[in-house]
């Protein structure tokens, strides 16, 4: 201790000084995150030259947009007349001209209100399925919606589908009748029976007869008159609304110790995850009469809904089939010692944990579904993004038009795509119950 | 003292069938299994009926036909007057080289691309998230028609590469000529070709089978010498200088089977209206290629990003601990732990891309479903059989693709006992 013969002490404290100048502020950041080293600085280089390519080369392009003309031609004079002879410029006019047959496809014209109100419904109907902040009564919309969406679009008597929908109530009240008087078992069987026996048989006379008493019919339109974004919407949200309850069971059917079920489920999910969804567009529209009753003949729509079905629950299977093999074991365990049975366990117990690890994966699959729809193309249906455009390109008017389609196009699927992906990490986030 | 109570003999009660669970999963089993069989036998007694009612039965004798039409891109020897069978052939062999091409590919771009994106530079993350947002979000047609519309349309035709001012110019040092029907390409060309060895109805490029050989040949004898080296080093402590035998090893034979065969770039050259030398790859391929490798980049760039992702930070800090340099911790630390999360995810975009290949109908590039499911589908009228066999084909494709890359992942995956 010699501080006595210190001869210099400080008593108050040194003003903080400022960093230096290259340790703060824009220069700092620009040298941590674009020149911390010499290959940073070669990628940064790299990377603002593609961007600034990319912008010189598209930018003047975009900047001459027209979105007034009737033909190209018309828009490529106008783009003539504005910027000078021999500039190329953007010819949005076909969009705007063309937009019913880009949303519609070659749907009656004068039925649009029934698609625009059949999707604002849709929104609706959606709306308490992705947001549980609003009343859960709604849901109850949402199970019927699928039999006011057909009506409005497809049209014909209203008893078609109100008779579909009461062969599920059908379903219910014979499980509710029976189960008191013939156990549970017989109530199961009755609930399945029941409703398609009733769908076989006399759901089409019913509603014939109820249509003749009562007729109730909008205009019917046939599927060859859909096109564009309705039938991406139609194939795209029946095909979400269905391949998730089917390719859950087929989750279950392949995690399932019974050996038969197993095997089934299995040979199923390969099969479809081994072969191109193409080929199997090409087996609804092609072969798929071979395999029913001569003389039948079901919608196109129909058909390949029913396979884009298949493929993503092939594909959803696998995702969910990941999260339940992520649960714990000590989960299952738990379940099976509270007395739960196989079902209750999964509601309850296994499936809210196993979907709730497989979001991403399947958002991702209805993602790839969504994406898919364009493929009806090749089945000769006129999905927005080949059939439409070349529809629009086969007139005289917009004949050699290439990019505005599939720009527009692009940025319709982009927006719809990224949306659902954003919804999918909200719900991620929302869910999470981890301390991680 | 255990008491042992004798079982309750019941007898057995046709409720037990649903109540017991001894017997409640062979009881669902056997319903399940019924009402499949009986729908198999609903849908094979309508295709029965149809198929007498059509007059005709499942028969695959017209592979043996004349397929008679031409396909603009062939692997093996294909004329017009080859068999239907041979017509499929040459369309499976064009399917495996547009999948080869795409995964490789679509593996370089999408580990630099996943990489990049995790890369503190500002700029490049940024882009490369842009990137990869864009291409996945957007259906993979679009980019098909868009890349192929660039070829056809933005490309100058191989006339406009004439004359003494010409209004197009090669690109790369004057050996690649982007047109708007093709893309010609330098090429090999050997002085000392070897031939052709007929086997059966293949015939096998002797050139393709040297250069092959040697390569792997190379690769064996490298890895002999690095597992000699650490058997020395584990016996001795010391490591023999391997470096310059790595290289003779793995560059030697493959030079000197290149000399023997007196291989030369060819580089295509104009003559008149059109290329020639070098090799012409078509524009359906090459859009094809293109749009399938940054398609499928975008998601396999998701998959490494979220494989390295998964590796937590103790790892490369413990390695950093240790004393061992940034590329050193990457090869021995992060990767292989890394590639066990990765590989799984990437076998299943391998097998994507196979089969979204199959959207070739929409440049005409004339793979499996061009030639089989499509020309001699149409031209035979045997949809069923086509189409079975299309299917069959593709499923082996697929199961052969994920066997082979299990195999790979059994061996990189983390041993547990």
């Amino acid at each position: 201790m010699n501080t006595s013969t210190s001869t210099f002490v400080r008593t108050e404290m040194l003003p903080e000084q400022a960093p230096p100048l290259t340790e703060s502020g824009a220069v700092k950041w620009v040298r941590e995150n674009l020149f911390s080293s010499v290959l940073n600085g070669i990628l940064t280089v790299l990377g603002v030259v593609i961007v600034a390519y990319l912008v010189i080369g598209i930018a003047p392009w975009l900047s001459r947009s027209v979105w007034n003309a009737g033909s190209l031609s018309e828009c490529r004079q106008i783009i003539a007349e504005r910027w000078g002879e021999g500039v190329t410029g953007a010819c949005w006019a076909v969009i705007r001209e063309r937009w019913p047959q880009y949303l519609f496809g070659f749907y009656p014209s004068h039925l649009y209100w029934r698609p625009v109100l059949a999707f604002v419904l849709l929104c609706v109907a959606v709306a308490p399925v992705l947001f549980d902040k609003l009343p859960r009564k709604m849901l109850w919309f949402s199970l019927v919606y699928p039999a006011v969406g057909f009506w409005l679009l497809w049209g014909g008597s209203v008893w078609v589908p109100v008779m579909a929908v009461a062969g599920f109530a059908i379903g219910y009240a014979a499980a509710k009748f029976l189960q008191p008087v013939a156990g549970t078992i017989i109530a199961a069987i009755a609930a399945v029976l029941a409703p398609v026996l009733w769908w076989l048989f006399l759901a089409g006379p019913a509603a014939d007869a109820l249509q003749s008493l009562l007729p109730i019919a909008l205009e019917s339109v046939r599927s060859r008159e859909f096109g564009g974004f309705i039938l991406a919407f139609t194939i795209g949200f029946t095909g979400i609304a269905f391949s998730l309850p089917l390719g859950v069971m087929l989750a279950l059917g392949r995690q399932s110790d019974m050996f038969i079920v197993n095997k089934l489920s299995v040979g199923f999910i390969e099969f479809i995850r081994g072969v191109p969804l193409i080929t199997l567009l090409f087996t609804a529209s092609l072969l798929l009469n071979y395999f029913l009753p001569p003389g039948t003949d079901f919608d196109i729509i129909l058909r390949v809904i029913i396979m884009v079905v298949l493929f993503a629950a092939a594909y959803i299977a696998e995702v969910v089939r990941g999260g339940l093999a992520a649960l714990p074991r000590g989960q299952y365990e738990a379940a099976d010692a509270l007395g739960l049975d196989y079902w209750k366990a999964q509601r309850l117990i296994i499936m809210p944990q196993a979907l709730k690890i497989s979001i991403p994966g399947i958002v991702s699959t209805f993602i790839g579904l969504f994406k898919d729809t364009t493929l009806v193309v090749f089945v000769g249906l006129l999905d927005p993004l080949k059939g439409i455009t070349d529809a629009v390109r086969a007139s005289t008017d917009w004949k050699g038009i290439y990019w505005e389609p599939y720009i527009f196009v692009g940025a319709i699927f982009f927006l719809f795509c990224f949306g659902m992906s954003r919804y999918s990490m909200y719900l991620e986030s929302k869910l999470k119950t981890d301390h991680r | 003292m255990a008491v042992v109570t004798e079982e309750p003999k019941a007898g057995f009660r046709l409720g037990m069938l649903i109540y017991d669970t001894r017997y409640r999963s062979i009881t669902i089993q056997i319903v399940v299994l019924m009402l499949v069989m009986l729908g198999a036998a609903w849908l094979i007694d309508n295709l029965l009926s149809n198929l007498a009612a059509l007059g005709r039965g499942i028969d695959f004798g017209f592979l043996w036909n004349r397929a008679g039409y031409d396909i603009n891109q062939t692997l093996v020897e294909y004329t017009n007057d080859s068999t239907h069978a041979r017509a499929t052939l040459v369309g499976l062999l064009n399917t495996l080289l547009i999948a080869f091409l795409g995964c490789i590919a679509a593996t370089v771009v999408g580990v630099i691309a996943g990489v990049l994106r995790l890369s503190n530079n500002w700029v490049i993350a940024r882009l490369m998230t842009v990137y990869v947002e864009i291409f996945r979000n957007i259906p993979l047609l679009l980019w098909i028609l868009m890349i192929y519309t660039i070829f056809t349309e933005a490309f100058p035709a191989p006339n406009a590469f004439r004359g003494e001012t010409p209004a197009a110019s090669m690109v790369m040092f004057d050996t690649v000529a982007f047109t708007n029907r093709y893309t010609a390409i330098p090429w090999l060309m050997f002085d000392r070709s070897l031939g052709w060895l007929p086997l059966g109805p293949l015939w096998l490029n002797l050139d393709l089978t040297a250069i092959v050989a040697a390569l792997v040949g190379g690769f064996l004898l490298n890895r002999y010498i690095l597992r000699r080296a650490t058997r020395i080093q584990e016996a001795t402590g010391l490591r023999p200088t391997t470096w310059w035998q790595c290289m003779l090893a793995l560059f030697g034979p493959i030079i000197l089977v290149l000399l023997a065969l007196g291989t030369h770039l060819d580089s295509p050259s104009l003559q008149g209206f059109n290329f020639t030398g070098g090799l012409q790859v078509s524009n359906s391929l090459v859009a094809l290629w293109l749009a399938l490798t940054l398609y499928t980049a975008a998601f396999i760039a998701e998959i490494v990003r979220a494989g390295i992702n998964a590796i937590s930070r103790g790892q490369s800090e413990a390695a950093f601990a240790l004393g061992l340099r940034p590329g050193r911790t990457m090869n021995l630390i992060i990767l292989p732990q890394a590639l066990r999360v990765i590989i799984p995810p990437l076998i299943s975009q391998y097998l994507n891309l196979t089969k979204n290949s199959s959207l070739a109908i929409a440049v005409g590039y004339m793979d499996l479903r061009g030639t089989l499911g499509g020309i001699t589908l149409n031209q035979t009228g045997r949809g069923l059989e086509a189409m079975m066999l299309l299917m069959l084909i593709y499923l082996i494709v697929s199961l052969l693709i994920s066997s082979a890359m299990n195999v790979y992942n059994n061996r990189v995956k983390l041993k547990e006992r």
